[in-house]
């Protein structure tokens, strides 16, 4: 079976600095306010693996986890 | 109201580890060798200047105050040789601790999302254009002064409501309460008295005719329980947004250039690469972070190891966990496409910047339209660079040579 992932936003710990959203917009949401959250259950489409790390390494709340499934 | 103490020379630095001062000209001129040696001496170093300071000088130490509202505050964010009475309602959310900070931050954050900042930047790429049209058939410009400063005033009179061509008297109140007010407090308190009026008129006259603007916004904004915000506090928030959102970005802009017109491969690289330009910001925001804030200790506690004793400021420099070593590796050169870059450049926790979404498209739009229009331009050999002093470091003259060198 091939490894997928998954990304996940901790609210608690985002504040809204949105880079997950500017690097990866295909993985990620703002609310109203600008906070993040992952796109529907966080699954990584293929792809786009690259992009979920680089969104986890620039998210300078260290908000972000990508799960490998 | 306080008595307004009278402006203070400071005694040069001889000893940065036990005596720093970020008022000190050579701090002004090169921070960069200081950093590097308070760092390594420990990663909390104090002064006795400014009634008492502290200063967290790694990434780390910085990211555990930042994230500690207990034990530092927020109810002063600058660090001056006077500790000026504290106002209610001075400049929420950034003047605010929890359980306050939170409503009124997000009440304050809808508006600078970056969807909301796509529809702004039309606006933003002409005012760009209209300002490079002002100086480009001269073949030379200070950039700081003709182009990275208009930008962010322009865009923050815009996004409040109020005339662009107020932007020089902005800019005044902005010098007297970041720089000439760390040591002179009639400064200071002139520069709020004269915004407050100014403020407070344009709130008067949205009363007969609201607007759709940002003062009109807050205006209208409820609290929790459905009430209106009180006037302070309207005011207070719209003081915060102007000075918050003028020399930060005219610094950060001016230093982008500044290292651009010295730094011809990644002038060239941005060029051939305009996709880049997103990532370089980032970098460039990293490497020469303009804004340095403050906390005040509450109560006693230890950080990376070092006790801290309440009653002493905090130099919250976000500039100097950017420059870490620990953190980021060559950490003290412009890498334009670095990759992972979880610079602090517009704080950490829950104090980040409100208008960071703002800032960024502002630095992305500025570069992009001058590069376009200016691909060749350097430093004017016959001028002098300056650097302006305190709490928001960034070039205040930044002479240019236009065009390819003969």
């Amino acid at each position: 079976m091939t490894e997928r992932l998954r990304v996940h936003v901790d609210p608690d710990k985002c504040q809204g600095h949105a880079r997950c959203k500017a690097l990866a917009p295909e993985l990620f949401e703002l609310d109203e306010y600008g906070n993040a959250h992952e796109a529907g259950d966080g699954t990584v489409p293929p792809g786009l693996e690259d992009k979920a790390w680089l969104a986890k390494s620039n998210c300078p709340e260290i908000a972000i986890d990508v799960i490998e499934e | 109201m306080s008595d307004a103490s009278p402006p203070a020379a400071h005694p040069p630095v001889t000893d940065w580890v036990h005596d720093f001062d970020h008022t000190d000209p050579q701090w002004t001129e090169d921070p960069f060798p200081i950093w590097d040696e308070l760092r390594a001496a420990s990663p909390v170093v104090h002064t006795e200047r400014f009634l008492g300071c502290y200063m967290p000088t790694t990434y780390e130490a910085v990211r555990e105050i930042a994230n500690d509202t207990e034990h530092f505050s927020s109810r002063r964010i600058i660090v001056r040789d006077v500790r000026p009475e504290i106002a209610r309602n001075a400049a929420p959310p950034i003047t605010s601790d929890p359980p306050v900070h939170k409503p009124a931050k997000q009440l304050l954050l809808p508006p600078f999302t970056p969807d909301a900042m796509k529809k702004l930047e039309p606006r933003m790429r002409a005012i760009c254009n209209e300002l490079i049209d002002g100086f480009i058939a001269d073949g030379k410009v200070d950039a700081a002064a003709r182009y990275a400063k208009y930008i962010p005033v322009r865009a923050i009179a815009h996004m409040l409501g109020i005339p662009e061509s107020d932007s020089d008297l902005f800019i005044n109140w902005i010098h007297m309460i970041l720089e000439l007010g760390i040591k002179d407090e009639s400064k200071l308190l002139q520069a709020v008295q004269e915004m407050s009026a100014y403020f407070s008129a344009h709130i008067e006259a949205r009363k007969d005719k609201p607007t759709d603007d940002l003062i009109s916004y807050l205006m209208n904004a409820k609290d929790k329980e459905g009430n209106p915000l009180e006037d302070s506090h309207v005011l207070g928030s719209l003081r915060l947004l102007l000075i918050a959102g003028i020399d930060t970005t005219w610094s950060a802009i001016g230093s982008s250039l500044w290292h651009l017109a010295k730094t011809p491969g990644d002038r060239e690289r941005l060029i051939a690469e305009p996709g880049l330009i997103p990532t370089a910001v980032e970098e460039l925001l990293r490497a020469y972070s303009p804004v340095t804030m403050a906390r005040e200790v509450v109560k006693e506690t230890t950080i990376s190891g070092c006790p801290v004793k309440a009653g002493n400021m905090v130099l919250l420099s976000f500039p100097a966990a950017n420059r870490d070593p620990k953190m980021f590796p060559d950490a003290d050169k412009v890498v334009i496409d670095r990759r992972e870059n979880r610079h602090a450049a517009f704080g950490l926790g829950i104090h980040r910047c409100v208008g960071s979404n703002l800032a960024r498209m502002e630095m992305q739009v500025a570069l992009e339209e001058w590069l376009k229009r200016i691909p060749d331009f350097r430093l004017d050999p016959a001028g002098a660079v300056t650097w302006s002093q305190g709490t928001v470091r960034g070039p205040r003259q930044l002479p240019f040579l236009l065009g390819k060198a003969m």
